[in-house]
This record gives C-alpha cells, structure tokens and sequence, in this order.
C-alpha cells in the first residue's frame, strides 16, 4: 500500500500525469460524441472538462497543481490564433466579392454579442466579475481570455463561459437559423462563427464546406473586431 | 514543421512585444495572427508547411479549450450565485447575435447582387 502511495505522489508532482489525464479526458470525449452521432449535446470539450473535474475533485487535487501539467497543451492556443491567419488568407477570394456585406454583419453581430451580454447580464444584477466575463463570450477562448483579464475579468471563468456559449451557438444555430428563414449557406457560417466561435464552426464545417469556411472566417474578423470595440464600450458603460 | 511553428511563435511573439509596447488592448495573439496574415498577402500564397502546421494546430483547437475549461472548478460558487443572469445572457445573446449576422447578411447581400444573382449596383 506505501508503495502504491509513494507512486502517487511522484506522479502527481510531474506534468505527466495532468498532461496525460488531459488528452485521455478529450479521447473519451471524442469517443462519445462519435458514438452519439456529432450530436452537439455531447460536446467533446464539455466531456472532458467534466471528467477532469471529478478527477482533480475525487484526488483533492488544486486547479493550480492540475494546470502545471496542463499548460503545455494550453500553451497552444495562442499559437493556434495565429495559425487562424491561414485558413482565414485561404478564404481571401471568396470575402472580395462581398467583403463589405460581410464586414458589416460581423460588425453587427459582434455588437450584438458584447451590448447584450452585457446589458442582459446587468439587468439580471449579474456581478460585475460575471459581467466582464460574459462579455467576450462569442469570441475564440485566447482572445477572450486575453480580453478578460485586460478589463480586470477572470480569465478561467470567461473560457468556461466562451465553451458554454459555443456548445449553445452549435445546439441552437441551425434551428435559430431555420426558423428566421435564412438558407444561403454564407450568411449562415457567418452567423455560427460570429456567436459561436471555433465550436460553432467545427459544427458549420460538418452540415456543409462553404457554412464551416464563412464561421472559420466570421471567427477570425470577430476575435479581432471585439479585441477592439469591447474594450472601448466597457470603459464607455463603467 | 519547424520551421512553420518557429514562424508561427515568432508572429505571435512580436504581438505579444507590439501589444505591451504599444499599450493597446488587443491581446498579443491577435496581432500576430494579423502579422502573420500580412506575410501572406505580401508572398502571396501559403508555404505548404505552414498549411500543415496550421491545419495540425487547428483541427485540434477544441482539445486547447480544455484545461482553461477546468478552470470553471474554482468559480462554482460565482456561477451557483449569479446563474440567472449567466444562464439567460448567455442564451438569449447567443441568439441574437445568430439571427442579427444571418440577417445582415442575408439583407445587404441581396442589395448587392440581388436574389437572382444579378448585380443590382445602380439601385444603391
């Protein structure tokens, strides 16, 4: 039994084993939502952010113990915002022909996003911790993060609300979207992307290819635009 | 592959440098990813390994949401006492945004090439 004790506590004190606990947590994950047919109820992320939970709560292990292992994979993330440039440069021909459409709804919903948020939020008598953090909720989890702890937010709520927002986004897009009569698959993308960031375009890329490139496209100009605007209307309302 | 990821960090390093530097509020990866879009506008076209480094980076991006996601264990209590104002704002913003874009969209796209397609540039 000491034995088995002295294990863990050499494991617990190495990366390895968060570092692993977290890729074993998103296979599963994986595994369910293929099993579940992509339904966007089991969201790989959500998944495995549950089963590391239970874990890290079930061991009594700290948030901050956990994440020395864990950011080796969170390190990631900004590089994979600007990786978005290429996929984003990939689309480049198709934005000329309308660039000012797109631009222009990106911008109306990037407003929408941050004003209602807020506003919904504040009516609610939401704290202003949760204001600030719901704010960049439409936005890719690194920038968001970023914009939050700008604005004095908490980084790691606002991540949890920016899954939640693109689990939401990819559940209630298409019937949203059926329902309000919009059928050109641009316009489509453009919507699941702005509200619902990368989560919302790996669903637009699995119902159709030119929906899954305007998200990956809305993703990137939101991200950008909302970097800009939140943080001049925050200071313009507080 | 190196050679991209080293590309990659670099853009991302001089928006991180730009950004504290400059004092603006747009985060560091932001920049870089408009650096790095630049550099493709100047060359051009995509350098295939950058393509594979991106499309690696990105066709994984959910499994990075992780361990920020985990985060959400040391604000149980935030979220137990402001779950109303969370839970509908998040929901009804959502959908808002989806219907405000769509239908931006939807209307100055038709403006532009009209809903059969034909241009219709005299009528704005």
């Amino acid at each position: 039994m000491r034995d088995l004790r002295d294990i863990w506590v050499y494991l617990s004190a190495s990366p390895l084993l968060h570092l692993t606990l977290t890729l074993v947590a998103f296979q599963v994950g994986t595994w369910v939502y293929t099993k579940g047919k992509l339904n966007p109820m089991l969201n790989p992320v959500l998944i495995a952010v549950i089963l590391v939970v239970a874990f890290l709560l079930a061991t009594e292990t700290s948030y901050r113990d956990y994440f020395d292992g864990a950011q080796f994979v969170h390190f990631l993330l900004g590089a994979a915002t600007v990786a978005l440039a290429v996929p984003l440069y990939r689309q480049l021909e198709k934005v000329r022909q309308s660039a000012l459409a797109i631009l222009a709804s990106i911008l109306a919903g990037s407003l929408t996003a941050i004003v209602s948020a807020i506003g919904i939020g504040y009516i609610l008598d939401g704290s202003r911790d949760a204001l600030v953090s719901l704010a960049p909720k439409s936005v890719t989890a690194p920038v968001a993060m970023g914009i939050s702890e700008q604005l004095g937010g908490l980084p790691s709520l606002t991540a949890v609300l920016v899954i939640l927002t693109g689990i939401l986004g990819a559940m209630l897009g298409p019937i949203v979207l059926n329902l309000i009569g919009v059928k050109d698959w641009a316009a489509r993308g453009l919507a699941i992307g702005t509200a619902s960031h990368g989560i919302g375009t790996a669903r637009a890329f699995q119902i159709n290819e030119i929906a899954g490139a305007f998200s990956g496209l809305a993703m990137g100009l939101n991200a950008l635009a909302t970097a800009i605007l939140l943080p001049l209307i925050w200071h313009w309302i507080f | 592959m190196l050679n991209s990821l080293t590309l990659i960090l670099c853009c991302q390093l001089a928006g991180e440098l730009s950004a504290t530097a400059l004092q603006i509020s747009v985060p560091g990866p932001v920049i870089g990813m408009v650096l790095l879009f630049c550099f493709l506008l100047v060359r051009g076209s995509i350098p295939e390994n950058l393509a594979r480094t991106a499309d690696g980076l990105l066709s994984h991006l959910s499994l990075l949401f992780v361990p920020a996601g985990v985060g959400v264990m040391l604000h149980f209590r935030l979220l137990g006492d402001d779950w109303l104002p969370i839970g509908v704002a998040l929901v009804v913003s959502t959908v808002l945004t989806i219907a405000v874009t769509a239908l931006t969209m939807t209307w100055l796209g038709r403006r532009v090439s009209g809903p059969d397609g034909s241009s219709s540039n005299g009528k704005l």
